[in-house]
């Protein structure tokens, strides 16, 4: 069956041949003549002062070709570099190691296996100081000083933050009947894509051209980061992204290892390759998470929500190196009032320095609006519980209304769409609520530990506005360049860059939709900066809000160059002219009309209009007007192992409303991938350090991913309501899924042991946690 | 990520290979399937000088039954016991614990002797060797040596093997009475190394136990033996209350480290939640057996 | 030292080291770079090829050890753009997004069909357990593999051609 492949259509992917022919280009399988590899060598000390390196013995080893260290690379004025939070971060330690697996040194051999023998020659002298592992470390009085670095440093704090209003909410909780308090930890996690991040760069002397392949989720901010960094000049510079095998918000830091790789190619000559191993990955790139949080749900009687209060303090790691908006210091938190309305609201927040790797910005995290999500939908169950509600009836009681939206929100946000009664309904109707409750009681009264947790999130996506969006300076427009080809194809190149979401299938689909060629005929290329138009990349599921509105309103544009060719052609005037997707007819006469495909060729060809220039191409570059907010209801249940604590998922259902859908099997896909990454996060995924700094979960063994045995299956529902300011009503899905679903799995788990008075387990919620709640409450098998 | 340099011989027999360990047993590492010792090489925290793979020696893979006993040649594959229709009928908790050992991938090149011999206090093998009170067969230059399993494990990645040794069987007497068995393994995920596992063997004659044996995976420096327990059961029957009170005893038995899959008493407890679930369900089993 | 092995079916002999991983050889020695490296730890499968017909992590293996045996990678599968029932369930059934782990859920598949032909969902997500994925979530992944099990089993119902009697004009 040929699909034209229009909006709404779940045509199969266009990608997908070569990566089932392992064929694919990942950056490990780029291989330059002359290319050498290099190999870092790390911290193994969490804080500590280095005294001497000594790379004699390295630099003799077979195959070496140079051995690099913070000092030769401050000759070079490139031992720090600024990172995307206005912060510096250093490239190669000189005075200081301030994280375990901090980088320290580099060896660039002719083989990996010779670059990593050399490595274990370098000797280096520490003298090891304690270590801050977490805000309450940081504050302490006494703490050492981690960023001795800037003169003016005297403490370990970064910034403070606040958004909404102190007076009102204040006033609002001196008359609340009732407030209820949650203090929870959002531990620290990692995206961990499967494919580790790397480079080759390739820094032609004799030019002074460099191509650069690295796995970039923003080729052109880091070219241009780059350019700003290296002193090198931008026109010179080429940023390729190949195939990336998974991103997840891990791909978008600039990484030591990325500039180190660039500078030995430009002092050797030859291409240098550096691919992370997975320890190196865990233990030093682009965390996520690790904020410390306090909310506070004021109540009146009839348990509706007159306001909000929420303090956060945030483990930064050794420098503040968030990727997110430069106005946003803890990302989009400010969201924390969720589906609800809820009149007045304060968030503060502080972050911190510690002796851990820099980050918190990552993992299908939307700018910390997981956090926020998982914060408010953890308050309101145990408000819930609190006053003996249930779950849903208060969720619905405090609902923003569909009648509200668009919906001014007490943090400055304004809601674009809405129906979260609907959403609630649908997921109600599939779990079959009424009788799963009654079931449940059924089951606690035989002694069964059991429940079920309900998540109504809110996210906000599809960053943003230039008056409001940049990173570095550089505000968040995206943009879509469309060529049609005389025989009617057409190359679309945007500026994004999947990892895996499908772009080279949905964003031919948005062309197809709007323009009429069939996706089979339109060619999607992303990441190379010479040919790409600029764009801010892909993360924080802005790819479709932004890009994909840049790829329809390019393809109008086409579309008007193509009715005033139409109407030449056949002699009429252009608003006596009908489209069908993809044709032209005189209205009245619909046998008489021209393709797309005539157009297309037309646009090249002697019958142009008097003064048109030829071609049929253009460029959109798209500033969303305002944010776009994909929400769901999501429901968990749960059965419990008295004995062991060991918790059972028995259903998971989510209905997801993220407008309009271009491709519904891919967005499904996106859903259950991060539903997946919420089960793990909520139960078994954790990076945590020992007082000495020294980081567990470095490595698959400590750093636990679901296998297809753990994890549950899915049950997908869905609502659309289209975003009113988007040209296609889309509003982008990618995050939903690991923003609201952590606290419906942990929800569940709260639920299932709330008649034994348990109100809170931090993530993640392990078996012994489990255990210990339980025994606590003198329940045992 | 990658292996320093060493040496390199594939024996072509038993002989061969012995003979090279009585030269240089002190400075290698025998290799079977390679599953425990490659990650060791990988991270570098194993540099031996010579790697002596044994994995592809004849005639020293497969089950067979002689004189009561069951023997298991090392480098039998675990998937090879995970699936064998025979051992499901006649030694159940050998494929049963064989099943939860690691990843189906793991599985397809692992072997037993490979595993028991590399002596991870978390490995699985060990506690039901413990359990079945199986002997252990080494072989070198000098001849064969018997050692009994409770000799067998002396501590974190210790065996009772000799440098120039290697295990080459299994012997697991198989009891006149009828049996049952069970394996219990507690893991955050698949793959993970168990955070408590429970190996239990019972044989019933008449109505009481004959004989009881189990064994402790991840609670201990080693493999652990819960002989108090055992003995506790001997001579009983096994009713909840005899159970109940083995499990405690096993419970008591067990040494666990506070760490980051729980706590020392939540490891503890599972134990004793293992053993008593074990039990019950070896019981059945070896009553199913009788009819 | 001299390791000769046979790779989708034809036989390679190379001189290297024996501390070589079975990855590495592949990918570099060999350039065959469809199967990858996920991790340090044998934890996460993304370098699965089959040795022999069974399923083994390339990267917990040394080149020597699989001196005179058979291996299959992805690049195996099929000749040019042709698709086998593995890839083409994949591709239905959008089993793949970033595509890095796909290879070794591929070979896994491969290898578990052959053993058994009509898995229940829990027999593949149980043989799928030693290979990790990030963008799935895994619930496609099994829908590949059964897509893949009913076009086998459908093509080995199908009716064979009547084979043509001597004598008499057909």
């Amino acid at each position: 069956m040929h699909m034209h492949g229009g909006i709404g259509e779940s045509i199969k992917r266009k990608e997908d041949g070569r990566f089932l022919h392992g064929k694919g280009n990942y950056i490990d399988d780029i291989n330059l003549p002359g290319m050498l590899h290099m190999a870092i060598l790390r911290s193994p000390h969490a804080h500590a002062r280095i005294r001497s390196i000594d790379t004699t013995a390295a630099a003799a080893n077979p195959g070496v070709i140079a051995v690099v260290t913070g000092e030769l690379m401050a000759q070079h004025k490139l031992a720090w570099m600024p990172t995307l939070s206005y912060d510096t971060q250093a490239v190669l330690a000189t005075d200081k190691v301030r994280f375990q697996g901090q980088e320290v040194a580099a060896v660039i051999a002719e083989t990996k296996y010779q670059a990593e023998d050399a490595r274990d020659l370098i000797v280096v002298d520490y003298d090891i100081l304690p270590a801050v592992i977490d805000p309450e470390g940081a504050k302490a009085a006494g703490a050492p000083v981690i960023r001795d670095d800037k003169p003016e440093k005297k403490d370990n704090h970064i910034y403070h933050w606040e958004s909404g209003d102190q007076a009102a909410t204040q006033a609002a909780f001196a008359k609340a009947d009732k407030v209820v308090r949650l203090h929870t930890f959002y531990p620290r996690c990692h995206p961990a894509p499967m494919e580790t991040c790397g480079i080759v760069a390739d820094v032609n002397g004799v030019t002074g051209k460099a191509t650069i392949y690295l796995t970039s989720q923003a080729p052109h901010l880091h070219r241009t980061v780059f350019a700003l960094v290296a002193g090198l000049p931008e026109e010179n510079l080429r940023f390729v992204s190949p195939d990336i095998g998974g991103g997840f918000g891990n791909k978008v830091p600039v990484y030591p290892g990325y500039v180190v790789a660039t500078a030995a190619s430009l002092l050797i000559g030859r291409p240098v390759k550096w691919i992370e191993d997975r320890t190196e990955n865990l233990i030093s790139t682009g965390f996520a998470r690790d904020f410390h949080m306090t909310g506070d749900l004021a109540l009146d009687k009839d348990g509706r929500i007159t306001a909000l209060r929420v303090h956060l303090d945030s483990d930064n790691g050794a420098f503040f190196a968030d990727a997110q908006p430069t106005k946003f210091k803890a990302g989009l938190f400010h969201i924390v009032t969720g589906s609800y309305d809820i009149p007045t609201a304060h968030v503060t927040a502080d972050g911190y320095y510690t002796n851990k790797a820099p980050g918190g910005v990552a993992y299908r995290c939307s700018f910390r609006v997981t956090e926020a999500s998982y914060l408010i939908e953890r308050l309101i169950t145990n408000a819930a519980l609190e006053i003996g509600m249930d779950q849903a009836e208060f969720r619905r009681k405090n609902f923003i209304k569909k009648e509200q939206m668009p919906y001014h929100s007490a943090t400055g946000w304004v809601y674009d769409s809405g129906d979260y009664d609907k959403a609630m309904d649908v997921a109600l109707e599939k779990l079959g609520y009424d009788e799963l409750k009654k079931d449940v009681e059924a089951r606690r009264k035989k002694g069964e530990v059991t429940g079920i947790g309900i998540a109504s999130f809110t996210e906000v996506v599809g960053a943003g506005h230039g008056k409001d969006y940049d990173l570095l300076g550089v505000a968040m427009f995206d943009s879509a360049e469309l060529r049609v080809h005389p025989t009617g194809k057409a190359l679309l190149r945007m500026g994004t860059k999947s990892q895996g979401q499908g772009h080279e299938t949905t964003f031919a689909q948005i062309v197809a939709e709007e323009l009429g060629i069939p996706a089979a005929d339109v060619l999607v290329e992303e990441g190379d900066t010479d040919t790409a138009p600029y764009g801010l990349g892909t993360y924080a599921s802005r790819s479709t809000p932004v890009a994909g509105a840049a790829t329809a309103m390019v393809s109008r544009k086409l579309r008007d160059k193509a009715r005033k060719i139409a109407a030449h052609l056949m002699e009429a005037a252009e608003e006596d002219l009908e489209w069908e997707r993809g044709r032209f007819y005189v209205k009245g006469s619909p046998d008489k009309g021209k393709t797309i495909q005539e157009l297309s060729f037309a646009a090249y060809s002697t019958n142009l209009p008097e003064g048109m220039e030829a071609g049929l191409e253009g460029v959109h570059y798209y500033d969303p007007p305002n944010m776009t907010f994909p929400y769901g209801t999501y429901a968990v249940v749960v059965d419990i192992d008295k004995g062991t604590g060991q918790v059972k998922v028995r259903r998971m259902v989510a209905v997801d409303d993220c407008g309009v859908r271009i491709n519904p099997m891919i967005v499904e896909g996106q859903i259950h991938g991060g539903l997946a990454e919420g089960y793990g996060i909520a139960f078994m995924e954790l990076i945590t350090f020992d007082q000495e700094g020294n980081c567990i979960g470095s490595n698959f063994m400590d750093y636990l991913l679901p296998t297809a045995w753990e994890t549950p299956k899915f049950e997908l529902g869905e609502t659309v309501t289209p975003s009113p300011h988007h040209p296609l009503g889309a509003k982008g899905v990618g995050e939903s899924p690991t923003v609201g679903s952590p606290a419906a799995y942990v929800n569940a788990v709260i639920d299932a042991l709330s008649p034994y008075g348990v109100k809170n387990i931090d993530m993640p919620v392990t078996s012994d946690k489990v255990w210990a709640a339980l025994r606590a409450a003198g329940v045992t098998e | 990520m990658f292996p320093a340099a060493f040496d390199y011989r594939a024996p072509a027999s038993l002989a061969e290979a012995v003979d090279i360990l009585r030269q240089r047993g002190d400075d290698a590492k025998v290799m079977a399937g390679g599953q425990s010792l490659i990650p060791l090489l990988k991270l570098r925290f194993s540099q031996p000088g010579l790697i002596v793979d044994i994995g592809r020696l004849p005639n020293l893979a497969g089950v067979s039954r002689q004189n009561g006993h069951l023997h298991v040649r090392a480098l039998t594959r675990h998937v090879d016991i995970e699936r064998s229709h025979e051992l499901k009928g006649l030694l159940p908790i050998l494929p049963e614990a064989a099943h939860w050992i690691a990843d189906p991938l793991v599985r397809n090149r692992g072997t037993i002797g490979g595993s028991l011999a590399h002596a991870d206090p978390s490995g699985d093998w060990g506690s039901v060797m413990l359990a079945l009170d199986a002997d252990l067969v080494a072989h070198s230059k000098a001849g064969e040596r018997v050692i009994h399993a409770a000799d067998f494990f002396q501590g974190p990645f210790t065996t009772a093997l000799r440098p120039d040794e290697v295990l080459t069987e299994i012997r697991i007497p198989l009891g006149s009475g009828r049996s049952g068995g069970s394996y219990q393994k507690l893991e955050r995920k698949i793959g993970d190394f168990a955070t408590v596992g429970v190996a239990v063997q019972v044989e019933l004659d008449g109505g009481k136990v004959k004989r009881a044996g189990i064994g402790m995976t991840s609670v201990g420096d080693k493999n652990l033996k819960a002989v108090q327990a055992e003995a506790t059961l001997a001579g009983k029957e096994p009713t909840d209350e005899v159970i109940a009170e083995a499990a405690t005893l096993a419970a008591a038995a067990a040494e666990p480290k506070s760490d980051i899959r729980g706590s020392a008493d939540y490891k503890k407890d599972v134990v004793r939640v293992f053993v008593q679930r074990g039990l019950r369900s070896a019981v059945a089993r070896a009553r199913e057996e009788g009819k | 030292m001299n390791v000769t092995m046979k790779v989708n079916g034809v036989e390679h002999t190379a001189d290297v080291e024996p501390r070589v991983l079975l990855v590495d050889y592949i990918r570099t020695n060999l350039r065959l770079t469809g199967t990858h490296v996920g991790c340090d730890t044998s934890s996460c499968g993304a370098c699965t090829v089959l040795i022999d017909g069974e399923p083994v992590k390339s990267c917990t293996q040394l080149a020597v050890q699989v001196n005179g045996r058979s291996i299959s990678t992805v690049e195996g599968l099929s000749a040019g753009a042709a698709m086998t029932p593995i890839q083409t369930g994949f591709h239905e059934e959008h089993g793949l997004q970033c595509g890095f782990c796909t290879p070794g859920m591929m070979m896994v598949g491969t290898a578990l069909l052959e053993t058994n032909p009509d898995p229940s969902e829990e027999d593949i997500r149980w043989a799928i357990s030693g290979n990790i994925c990030r963008c799935t979530g895994y619930m496609n992944i099994v829908k590949a593999i059964q897509h893949a099990a009913a076009a086998q089993r459908a093509a080995a119902q199908a009716p064979k051609p009547e084979a043509v009697t001597a004598g008499g004009g057909q």
